[in-house]
């Protein structure tokens, strides 16, 4: 008896102030032996909807495979609550993953077949299942299809998983670092299919640490480190220039003005600028303004020199990140 | 159908295959694997025919051929039993050892499948690849000979299944616990243990006093013994029956408790 579905409004994964422990297993032995848990998801909130790509973006590490599988029914959360469908996953029927595809991080895949042969069986697990004779060719599988999956390469057995998670037609799609070791000419083909699936309405919900990604396909993304969310919104609204978000300037000095300081935004009036440099590349970030600009530019007039380049630009998701994390993310 | 809420379409709702055509699939799936994967057809099927043939040509087995009987109908529950440990204990062991380190086990548990699914699949898959053993090693039996009691076959099939059930109990319990090379490294070396002393192919009495009675208490030796009794004598005895049932009922409770998925 099928279970109604939730209104086709309603988010299809809500997910709320979720947290995962993990026993951490002390070696030592004794009466100070302590239980001692690592907190891998600590308060994340998070809501997908058909028809997006919602991304959770941070560095290895931060949290988000756990909360995937919290959210796919793979781990059972030590508190908060998890609606994928409506329905809790942890207790999710053949009904309820009849409707979610998975493509995990390692590819979940068994080595020692060929690749249309495990994806046929994996269509045969559902009552109409996908023709995958037509999602094979789109990904390119049928040229490798001769090969056992142990000699593929990364990003063919990547393209092989994701025929896998996409075999019954999921509503819900979740993909763990897809784009992890696939070369450009994959993962074109692959975030093509991905933006078809969310124009049909499937909900996709994908990690990754590669800004790129989030910034190609992603509707929302919620950047993510320490097992929180760090910030969220639309990749525009993320990067968008605000009172304390302005865009970047940025210069590649010329080999001579590297003694030439002091330099102009050291000067008064320029105290909350930032300036961060490398090698001879100068990124000024914090309130810009065009008196900043006159006095870069007086600069280079005093020095009699022009610089290799300026230039004022948008900030990225980069710059967002490590304005937020003030971390690397690789 | 589209709600005027919601511009953008949602996906028909996709089903799961029903139940039994589920677990059908994992379990065809599982036993072709099995037996396309060279080292393991050798461990299944190969080894246990030449064990067949080398007991019935060489006089290894005579001491234990009771009167009225011949080699091979000693040989063939021996061969039985090690087809049993080959299947449920090491091939199975092996296969899910390294599902689950590749993840297989955690994506197919994503699937209508599910973890439920997945076992009961593999449940099958080994009744089935005994049941290819079992033709296998009768049809060679009978060229070389034995001619067994149908009552006695009919009799062979539930002591089969304890001893598959307890084998793949400990497979799965080694499987779900330590890293795949080790289930890899330890089924083989309990395998060739187990077929040189363990009460499968030679009777517990033709080893010395003090370790017959440890081997009767072994799951090898106890299904080693309740198969030849049973084509020997028509039925096996209590004994052998109730170390299998502990041994099964042991590992199960253990599998149960310690089986890691990922």
């Amino acid at each position: 008896m099928p279970v109604q579905s939730p209104p086709a409004s309603s988010p299809a994964l809500a997910i709320e102030r979720l947290v995962k422990q993990f026993p951490v297993r002390r070696r030592r032995r004794g009466p100070d032996r302590t239980a001692d848990a690592v907190q891998a998801v600590d308060g994340l909130s998070l809501t997908a909807r058909h028809g997006e790509i919602t991304a959770l973006l941070g560095p290895n590490g931060a949290g988000k495979t756990t909360t995937l599988e919290c959210a796919q029914g793979l781990q059972r959360p030590s508190a908060g609550t998890v609606r994928l469908l409506g329905r809790d996953p942890w207790r999710a029927d053949p009904d309820l993953r009849a409707r979610v595809g998975v493509m995990l991080q390692d590819g979940g895949l068994p080595q020692a077949v060929r690749p249309l042969e495990l994806l046929r069986h994996v269509a045969s697990l559902y009552r109409s299942p996908r023709d995958m004779g037509e999602l094979v060719e789109r990904l390119g599988i049928n040229s490798f299809d001769r090969t056992v999956v142990r000699r593929l390469s990364g990003g063919q057995r990547q393209r092989v998983a994701l025929a896998a998670a996409l075999a019954g037609s999921p509503e819900v799609l979740f993909l763990d670092e897809p784009s992890a070791g696939m070369d450009p000419q994959s993962r074109n083909i692959v975030f093509d299919l991905v933006q078809q699936l969310r124009r049909e309405g499937v909900c996709i919900i994908l990690t990754t640490h590669l800004l790129d990604d989030a910034q190609r396909l992603a509707d929302q993304v919620y950047i993510v480190d320490h097992g929180r969310v760090m910030a969220q919104g639309s990749v525009a609204e993320l990067v968008a220039p605000g009172a304390d978000a302005p865009a970047v300037l940025a210069l590649t000095l010329a080999p001579e003005q590297l003694d030439a300081g002091p330099f102009p935004w050291e000067g008064p009036g320029f105290e909350d600028v930032r300036a961060s440099r490398s090698g001879r590349t100068v990124t000024l970030t914090g309130p810009l303004t065009p008196a900043l600009l006159e006095a870069v530019t007086r600069w280079f007039t005093a020095t009699g020199t022009l610089p290799e380049s300026l230039s004022l630009q948008p900030r990225t998701l980069e710059d967002v990140f490590l304005d937020i994390s003030g971390r690397e993310i690789r | 159908m589209t709600a005027p809420a919601q511009p953008r379409a949602t996906p028909p709702r996709s089903d799961p295959a029903p139940l039994a055509r589920r677990v059908a699939a994992q379990a065809r799936y599982e036993a072709l694997t099995m037996l396309r994967n060279g080292e393991q057809l050798l461990l299944l099927v190969i080894l246990p025919l030449m064990a067949l043939v080398a007991l019935t040509l060489t006089d290894l087995l005579d001491a234990s051929v009771p009167a009225g009987a011949s080699r091979v109908d000693v040989a063939v529950p021996g061969v039985l039993a090690l087809c049993v440990l080959s299947n449920a204990f090491s091939g199975q062991g092996i296969q899910t050892g390294f599902d689950r380190r590749y993840g297989v086990l955690r994506f197919l548990s994503t699937t209508p499948l599910g973890r439920g699914g997945l076992i009961a699949g593999k449940l099958l898959a080994i009744v089935a690849v005994l049941a290819v053993q079992y033709v296998l090693v009768a049809a060679l039996g009978a060229a070389l000979g034995w001619r067994p009691d149908p009552a006695a076959v009919l009799v062979s099939v539930p002591v089969l299944l304890l001893g598959a059930a307890a084998f793949t109990g400990l497979g799965l319990l080694l499987a779900g616990t330590v890293r795949a090379e080790a289930t890899l490294a330890v089924t083989n070396l309990v395998w060739v243990l187990l077929a040189a002393v363990g009460g499968t192919l030679f009777p517990s009495r033709t080893l010395p006093e003090s370790l017959a009675w440890l081997v009767d208490l072994l799951p090898s030796g106890a299904l080693g013994s309740a198969l030849r009794e049973t084509f020997l004598t028509g039925a096996p005895s209590l004994l052998p029956v109730l170390v299998l049932a502990v041994w099964a009922s042991a590992a199960w409770a253990g599998a149960v408790r310690w089986f890691r998925w990922s």
